[in-house]
């Protein structure tokens, strides 16, 4: 399948190690990325609290792109996935929503007919290429690697969704599938705080330092995410948790994406694994040197 | 009809109702927003939000302030700026109530009526985020948290050091923002959908008993909505 590739403002530079890693891992499970041209922000959350219309025209440009392309969206930013999934669902059911943006659009020169669909890499992995084809792909066995799979708040919910809102499975059947091993990690979709570190800190610090304890008292030596909120909150911020909380978390955090990569054997290099902040430990970095010798 | 200026119950000032007002047009354009009528106060939405111990209104109260026309209190609240919009509480309300959408459309009522707030710096990141996607099309990350703690404690801004030094060697920094070739195109629609929103700016209704309660959210007609 093709899908019209929409990174986002955080996979292009800061979180560059999800956009090498789903790129590379589409390519090796031979799905092909597209990305679009000229893709603006999709105004993420923040813009929701400011101006309607406006937030929903400034998603909306991107569903149109895409619909020229004739390609549905593939967004793995949980946000930008959140944000383009609203924006399509308003402007479905709102009549005077979708009159108001396509006046807008067409300011732009462009129109949007309302048929591009948004997709989220796992949902695509998992419900559309299936456990099978993945399986036969794999190169490593991730060998009972300890993980917690945290999927966070906003690719299970708001909308009816393509896992369950509570207890989300496709994270631990896919690594259960590459010979991981899930941890007990009853937290996993319980919210990061988001933006809150930067307008809320001691409240976010608060969030994660549950999580981060959660997955660590049940033994997890990862934990891997679907988004890259969730991802600078975990990991950037483990240093000031520690700091604050007195404790001695070292708990690596990688995207779903790259620890997939590894067991598919491709390079380290190829899938941001040398973006991490935190040492990647003994065991997981032998799996990746183990993967493409 | 001389407005009261002092809360009498079944009566609303003439603040309370224009707050009502806005955010009622707001309520409108969510879809499935007039749930919010099915409130039963069980108090499930509390329960599930991860920050509601932080919050001054819980959401539940929320409602209750909502449907009592107390909205200035709300307005006032801190919970309605803490809210991570994580979903919880909507994705569980045995009434399907939308509520993380309901706090969406509390915090535009309060950016339009420019209420103090006692979370000003939300405000302030919500208003940095959007000139900065106005500027570049995209968001620069780096640019926001410089603006963000310029403005909100430049002190803060210092402990960013080592965070930035480590995103520049692990090659995750990008120092200079950058444009989108389409920029132009973009600034017209947004303009164009700016001016759309003056045009829907609800006249300023003469004080009316009718804002009480639910009244003045539509009638059932709005349920026949696709709503999940």
């Amino acid at each position: 399948m093709k899908y019209a590739y929409y990174p986002g403002c955080s996979l292009e530079k800061t979180q560059r190690g999800y956009d090498e890693s789903v790129r590379e891992v589409f390519k090796a499970l031979g799905q092909e990325l597209v990305e679009i041209d000229d893709w603006n922000c999709c105004g993420a959350t923040v813009y929701m609290s400011v101006k309607e219309t406006v937030s929903l025209a400034v998603s909306a440009r991107n569903l149109a792109l895409a619909e020229k392309m004739g390609l549905d969206i593939l967004a793995p930013c949980s946000s930008c996935f959140t944000v383009l999934s609203k924006t399509n669902r308003i402007l479905d059911e709102v009549p005077d929503m979708r009159k108001d943006v396509s006046e807008a659009l067409a300011e732009g020169g462009l129109s949007y007919g309302g048929t591009t669909r948004v997709r989220h890499p796992l949902d695509v992995l998992m419900n559309d290429l299936g456990i099978e084809p993945i399986r036969a792909q794999l190169r490593t066995n991730l060998n009972g690697l300890k993980i917690a799979p945290y999927y966070g708040c906003q690719i299970v919910r708001p909308d009816k969704s393509w896992d369950d809102h509570e207890n989300p499975v496709l994270l631990d059947r896919l690594f259960r599938a590459c010979g991981g091993d899930i941890v007990y990690f009853p937290m996993k979709v319980r919210c990061c705080g988001g933006m809150l570190m930067t307008t809320f800190e001691e409240t976010a610090l608060k969030l994660n330092k549950e999580l981060l304890a959660c997955a660590g008292e049940n033994g997890a030596e990862v934990i891997v995410t679907t988004c890259p909120l969730c991802h600078i909150n975990l990991e950037a911020y483990q240093d000031k948790i520690n700091r604050v909380y007195g404790t001695s978390f070292s708990l690596p955090v990688l995207y779903f994406t790259q620890l997939l990569g590894i067991a598919l054997g491709l390079p380290a290099r190829d899938i941001g694994l040398d973006s991490s902040f935190i040492p990647l430990g003994e065991k997981i970095t032998s799996l990746a040197e183990a993967a493409y010798v | 009809m001389a407005h009261p200026t002092v809360s009498l119950p079944g009566l609303m000032t003439h603040s309370e109702a224009e707050l009502r007002q806005v955010f009622l047009k707001q309520v409108e354009a969510i879809p499935a927003g007039e749930r919010i009528k099915r409130c039963i106060q069980c108090g499930t939405c509390t329960g599930s939000c991860p920050v509601s111990y932080a919050m001054d209104i819980s959401p539940r109260q929320l409602i209750a302030l909502f449907r009592a026309g107390e909205m200035e209190a709300i307005m006032k609240s801190r919970t309605i700026w803490i809210c991570a919009s994580c979903y919880a509480c909507s994705t569980r309300c045995p009434s399907g109530i939308k509520i993380t959408d309901i706090i969406y459309a509390l915090k535009r009522t309060a950016m339009e009526k420019q209420k103090k707030s006692q979370a000003p710096q939300v405000q302030t990141l919500a208003r940095l985020f959007v000139s900065n996607l106005m500027r570049y099309g995209r968001l620069h990350e780096g640019t926001l948290i410089r603006e963000y703690y310029t403005k909100t404690g430049i002190t803060k801004l210092f402990g960013f050091f080592p965070l930035v030094k480590k995103m520049y060697t692990t090659k995750r920094l990008a120092l200079f923002p950058k444009k989108i070739k389409a920029h132009k195109s973009l600034s017209h629609i947004i303009r164009k959908a700016q001016e759309i929103e003056m045009r829907h700016l609800p006249e300023p209704l003469p004080y009316s008993p009718e804002y009480v309660g639910y009244k003045g959210l539509g009638d059932l007609a709005l349920e026949s909505r696709k709503g999940e």
